[in-house]
């Protein structure tokens, strides 16, 4: 075995054999979300660290940056930190989650409500 | 912060470690924490759109267009592929499968040396080991890599390393949502479960599991049965080398692990096995190695003997087209070429035809079993996360009758 010379980080981000399905109409949409949900990713990841450590200076007072990656989350803990979670998604997915209950009303287009108080 | 509704996602920390599980890091646990929930919102709110959009808007134009209804699952999918909201969904779930690599891979690949030093102190020397760089790795698993795993069970970074294992390993819990519990073993525990509890007399001498990957499944079995030898086979060297010392490091090592395909198993007599079985397997395989693999898992199983399959419920034509579409999902999106023809073939002939009596074969529902204090037991209705729930069917039959 020889010592790593791998570029870790690139070679993290390769490329599954077999052509990826289309999703959008437009290529640069493609890449555009696949960064975006990338982004939104991270965002949790940093809102999750910074839990963390108010988490931990409440209890500690002082923290290092060992006591972070120690921490466990157990019991009412983990449980708040998934609530925290779950609202982050739901937030930040509300177009997609609009649709879908546009889906569930199927309502008239705005102009028809208005021709209709117009008229009444 | 007040209480909801929903049961809480347990928290990547809660998975289970070894001796070669790799070391993650706060900020890695976190990106899983988010796709694992990512997921279980993919599969349960943002899904239920999948079929309102097909009932309210895709299956209306279809009639319209062609005055019928689709005349099966293909035709469905392609009438959803251009329905907008449908793409955005399976954009998001392409890009969750995606991340998840790269986490995998990015907490693998950085430490990899010492992942390689830890895998090798359980490996070197101990004939529970066996590899054979003869073992071609075949077309349906080297045609494309399966799950969007860069370089699939198989692949290296380097010769003899374990990425592969490991990648797999540390991220199939945010996949499955925690699921199959700390150590991703829900299915084996339950198959053992269910062994237990309906032939609790069974002593298996031997036990035959093909397309083993990294062991998730036949730990829990060999820990189960420490009396019995098992024996464990894959083409892919780099999940085996994982899988070995993972197995190792878990105190089963009544696991003896071999670079072999399932194919042929003219290397054992006929009868030479007890149970012959594969986990979440089959769907891996191809239109002849799948019949040429139960043909000889047949062979070689021994009088009352056992054959077991572990896998998502089969396409019966009892299941409407559209839920056998959105289990498809994956064979198209997820890189599982032979999955949609798997789950529509008839198993029960399949096994009839390798020389089973119709009499002997049984279908088995399992369910993940893991400590239900801190891992949901997985959705089975409306909201699971079809393809991948913690929920199977064993099919299965006994040579000539079970035991007595």
């Amino acid at each position: 075995m020889t010592e790593t010379t791998l570029d870790w980080m690139a070679l993290a981000n390769r490329k599954p054999k077999g052509k990826r399905p289309e999703y959008f109409s437009d290529p640069h949409n493609e890449q555009a979300y696949s960064v975006l949900l990338a982004l939104v990713g991270e965002v949790s990841v940093m809102r999750q660290r910074l839990d963390t450590v108010e988490r931990l200076l409440e209890t500690k007072g002082t923290i290092s940056r060992a006591d972070i990656e120690n921490f466990v989350p157990a019991g009412d803990v983990a449980a708040e930190r998934s609530d925290m979670t779950r609202e982050y998604i739901l937030r930040v997915m509300r177009g997609p989650m609009q649709a879908v209950e546009a889906l569930e009303e199927s309502e008239p287009p705005i102009e028809t409500i208005c021709d209709e108080l117009l008229n009444n | 912060m007040s209480k909801v509704s929903s049961p809480p996602v347990p928290p990547y920390r809660a998975v289970k470690t070894h001796d070669v599980f790799p070391s993650v890091s706060h900020d890695e646990a976190a990106r899983f924490d988010f796709l694992t929930h990512f997921n279980k919102f993919l599969a349960s709110s943002l899904g239920r759109g999948n079929k309102l959009a097909y009932e309210r808007r895709v299956l209306p134009a279809f009639r319209k267009e062609k005055a019928r209804d689709p005349k099966d699952r293909f035709e469905i999918r392609n009438a959803m592929n251009r329905d907008p909201f449908h793409r955005l969904w399976s954009a998001s779930k392409r890009n969750s499968m995606e991340m998840r690599q790269q986490n995998g891979r990015s907490i693998v690949l950085r430490q990899l040396d010492d992942l390689d030093a830890r895998a090798n102190a359980l490996n070197e020397g101990k004939s529970t080991l066996q590899l054979d760089p003869t073992v071609q790795v075949p077309r349906y698993q080297s045609a494309v890599d399966i799950h969007c795993m860069p370089g699939c069970y198989h692949g290296e970074e380097r010769p003899g390393d374990v990425s592969a294992g490991a990648n797999y390993d540390c991220g199939i819990f945010a996949t499955t949502a925690g699921a199959l519990g700390g150590l991703s073993d829900g299915g084996g525990q339950a198959v053992a479960q269910w062994l237990k509890a309906n032939y609790p007399n069974w002593k298996p001498r031997r036990v035959l599991d093909i397309g083993c990957t990294i062991g998730h499944n036949v730990v829990p079995l060999a820990l189960a049965y420490p009396e019995t030898e098992f024996i464990a086979i894959d083409t892919a060297a780099a999940s085996l080398r994982y899988g070995h010392a993972r197995a190792q490091a878990l105190g089963a090592t009544n696991i003896t692990f071999i670079q072999h395909n399932g194919e042929d198993l003219s290397r054992w007599e006929e009868g030479y096995f007890d149970w012959v079985q594969t986990t979440m397997f089959l769907h891996e395989l191809s239109g002849k190695a799948l019949p040429q693999i139960i043909n000889e898992g047949f062979r070689v199983l021994a009088p009352h003997g056992l054959m077991l399959h572990v896998e998502q419920p089969q396409y019966t034509p009892e299941m409407p087209l559209y839920e056998q579409f959105i289990r498809d999902w994956d064979a198209f999106n997820n890189n599982e070429p032979f999955w949609s023809a798997m789950h529509a073939l008839d198993l029960k002939k399949v096994m009839q035809k390798a020389g089973f009596d119709e009499a002997d074969l049984f279908v088995a529902g399992v369910k993940a079993v893991a400590d239900r204090s801190i891992f949901p037991e997985a959705p089975t209705d409306e909201t699971e996360d079809h393809g991948r729930a913690a929920a199977w069917h064993a099919y299965g039959a006994w040579k000539g009758g079970a035991p007595k």
